[in-house]
């Protein structure tokens, strides 16, 4: 009994909610196209939350430290993306042939800006503290995380400020099996899945991935191979805030207002993302990612949105409960 | 750069004799009870100074999870508001159709509701949250290093929600709702302890004594733990879990024991905020309370019970009065037309990370912490300067 309930206990509750509301809709209309759309909603939302988790398990992987500034970095990406619509010269006129090299630049730029920014943050922030105790830099993180939520404050101001709506995110695009999917779905799914895929390729193919891995394992060692540590963890930051650029300027145009608060609620699920798949597993925190978008989505739409935080975080504790290294990660090396 | 820090680092060290430190202590306690005596009753920096030892208390509990046992705990927050919760059922007319008193003065006797004595509530409040605290714990118990921080997170945003939901969960049938969702239960019954006039808010002194005495039990507490039996075994567990368990330590107890204490305490602290503050408002119970407290105690000196003292102290009074009240003032003072106020928390961050860059170890290390880490760090203080 027991040793049913650990293998399959984590199968059932994953899909507890699904099947529920699966079989309800096969009564109530005779087909699943309702939970479909949750579905697919929640994956394409879920992907703007896999790549911001992705930046906090690559941090965590291979220095622990919970990186509490990495949402802000997320914000301030949304708010280089929002402020450069304009100087680009995109608009809401603007047709497909403009918006598509338009965009691409925007997304440049703010993976640059995102990159360089949280490379900083490294440097002036953790790396001094690398010998500290370990809950010392945690306290420099929230230090920076709120430093850059009052660079927020005072660049758009206290209330949420809308972004001009370039893509029309909520037009139809096309009806498959009674799931409707939005142009804010594509735009999602398209820029994300390459994305995670070049971070996964750099990762595990490239001699600097390898150098980031070997560090990760173990960073004595990787300093008497001869890698340089610090370049190497800068190399993380660096990866880490790409992606949370490029998150954020996602997140700019799918929800078409940026807030200067949106960083830390984006990070905090990130990183409940992040230790559901299994904290330093890439693939984990985006499937983590992707199932928490489907939490949320249909939790929204049949519980009830006030509801949403506490059903996440149920489904993370008994996740937990279940799977204590989280759902494909490893037994992590314990900090000494 | 790095040698002045290192030399600001060392510049610190202070090892008194027993002797002389029970005598500064002495001296403290002495001056923090007479201390009220020098200020207006009613003036902002006692007002501040009640707060800030309401939050010595909180640091207090949160160090003997975080820093006695290791456990980092990221929902602190939920203590604080099921301690407040318990005010705010068990001390006003919130349940208007129950109609129990116990022991409270008789401007309180005919009102409705639930009202109970405030040394019953405290009481109440520290079961509560030891009950709390033993849940919290359970599923943790199997994890590691920072899996239990985003679990114990977990708890603290699911009491939130439940908070800021309540208006409409009835568990004990209709008329009695959990919580008053935002709008918050206010006001609650005014202190009425035994030997002492009805507390107001006219009069902010008794309020400080009694959260002074508060603080004195908790240290007293908190300080013949960490020297006992049990506080030895929290303090194996966290630095070597298999060593203390292959030692005979009991690694479930022990753990379980840390959650419960550390809870009990939060629940008292909760209590006596929500009953000076005068509401139990759902929008307290936030993600940043548990953060703010975890500050407190690690730029204070992890495991350091007065460096967590001094910690609580000085982080309250940059957030409620050096930012909102006196650096506010500079820029009119300077002739700047500039509003300081938007920058408050992120000067708040600014002296975060200043604070634990120049002093990585807290302002008052625990000893035994301190004798770990002097070696690495002056080893690695080598390297930066090779370098830089």
């Amino acid at each position: 009994m027991r040793e049913f309930i650990s293998k399959y206990g984590l199968i059932a509750v994953l899909l507890a909610l699904p099947v529920f509301y699966g079989v309800k809709d096969l009564v109530d209309d005779g087909n699943l196209a309702h939970l479909g759309q949750n579905l697919f909603q929640g994956l394409s939302n879920g992907s703007i939350w896999a790549l911001i988790a992705v930046g906090y398990t690559l941090v965590y992987g291979i220095i622990e430290l919970i990186n509490f500034a990495h949402g802000d970095v997320f914000m301030i990406g949304s708010f280089v993306a929002a402020g450069l619509f304009g100087t680009v010269g995109l608009g809401l006129a603007t047709g497909v042939g403009g918006l598509v090299p338009g965009l691409l630049l925007v997304l440049v730029i703010c993976m640059a800006t995102c990159g360089a920014l949280n490379v900083m943050i490294e440097r002036v922030a953790y790396r001094p503290l690398r010998s500290a105790p370990k809950l010392a830099p945690l306290i420099t993180a929230v230090g920076f995380s709120f430093i850059l939520q009052n660079v927020g404050l005072l660049w758009v101001g206290g209330s949420p400020a809308s972004v001009p709506d370039l893509i029309h995110a909520q037009q139809d695009v096309f009806t498959f099996l009674g799931i409707t999917v939005q142009r804010a779905d594509l735009l999602a799914i398209f820029v994300t899945i390459p994305l995670v895929v070049a971070a996964t390729l750099f990762i595990s193919r490239s001699r600097l991935g390898k150098a980031m891995r070997a560090t990760a394992q173990d960073p004595d060692a990787a300093r008497l191979m001869g890698i340089s540590v610090d370049t190497t963890i800068s190399l993380t930051f660096l990866l880490g805030g790409m992606l949370a650029g490029a998150a954020g300027l996602i997140y700019a145009l799918y929800q078409t207002t940026v807030w200067y608060f949106q960083g830390f609620q984006a990070g905090l699920i990130a990183f409940t993302a992040a230790v559901m798949g299994g904290i330093g597993n890439l693939r984990g925190a985006v499937l983590g990612g992707l199932i928490i978008g489907c939490i949320q989505f249909i939790s929204d739409d049949r519980i009830g949105p006030q509801w949403t935080p506490a059903i996440v975080f149920a489904y993370l504790v008994l996740i937990m409960v279940f799977r204590p290294q989280g759902l494909i990660g490893e037994e992590t090396r314990e900090a000494g | 750069m790095a040698a002045r820090a290192a030399s600001f680092r060392r510049g610190f060290a202070f090892n008194p004799s027993p002797a002389v430190s029970r005598a500064l202590a002495l001296a403290l306690a002495a001056f923090a009870i007479v201390y009220p005596l020098l200020l207006d009753p009613i003036s902002g920096l006692l007002d501040d100074s009640v707060v800030a030892l309401a939050y010595v208390i909180m640091g207090l509990g949160l160090n003997v999870v975080v820093g006695f046992a290791g456990l980092l705990d990221l929902g602190y927050v939920a203590f604080f508001a099921i301690g407040a919760f318990s005010v705010g059922w068990f001390m006003s007319t919130f349940y208007a159709d129950a109609n129990i008193h116990v022991l409270v003065s008789s401007n309180v006797h005919n009102l409705p509701g639930i009202h109970l004595n405030f040394l019953l509530v405290i009481v109440i409040a520290a079961v509560l949250c030891a009950l709390a605290g033993m849940l919290i714990g359970l599923p943790t118990l199997r994890l590691r290093g920072d899996y239990i921080a985003i679990v114990t997170l977990a708890f603290g945003e699911i009491i939130r929600v439940f908070a800021v939901n309540g208006d409409s969960v009835h568990v004990f049938g209709n008329g009695y709702p959990l919580t008053n969702g935002r709008q918050g239960i206010t006001p609650v019954d005014q202190l009425d302890l035994p030997f002492v006039k009805p507390f107001t808010q006219l009069d902010l002194r008794p309020w400080y004594w009694l959260v002074l005495t508060l603080v004195f039990i908790v240290l007293f507490v908190v300080i013949r733990l960490r020297d006992s039996r049990l506080g030895r075994a929290w303090v194996a567990v966290r630095e070597d879990e298999v060593a203390a368990a292959s030692m005979g330590v009991p690694l479930v107890k022990t753990k379980l024991l840390a959650y419960t204490v550390g809870g009990a305490i939060g629940g008292v602290a909760g209590a006596f905020l929500a009953a000076y503050l005068n509401t139990v408002n759902a929008d307290q119970f936030a993600f940043s309370f548990s953060i703010f407290v975890l500050a407190m105690i690690i730029l204070g000196g992890l495991g350091s019970i007065w460096g967590v003292v001094l910690g609580a102290i000085v982080l309250s009074f940059i957030n409620n009065r050096l930012i909102p009240d006196v650096l506010n003032s500079v820029p009119g003072k300077l002739g700047l037309d500039f509003n300081l106020s938007d920058l408050g928390f992120g000067i708040f961050g600014f002296l975060l990370v200043i604070v634990m860059v120049l002093r990585p170890e807290g302002l008052l290390p625990e000893r035994r912490r301190k004798l770990e880490l002097t070696e690495g760090v002056g080893t690695d203080d080598a390297l930066y300067e090779v370098r830089a």
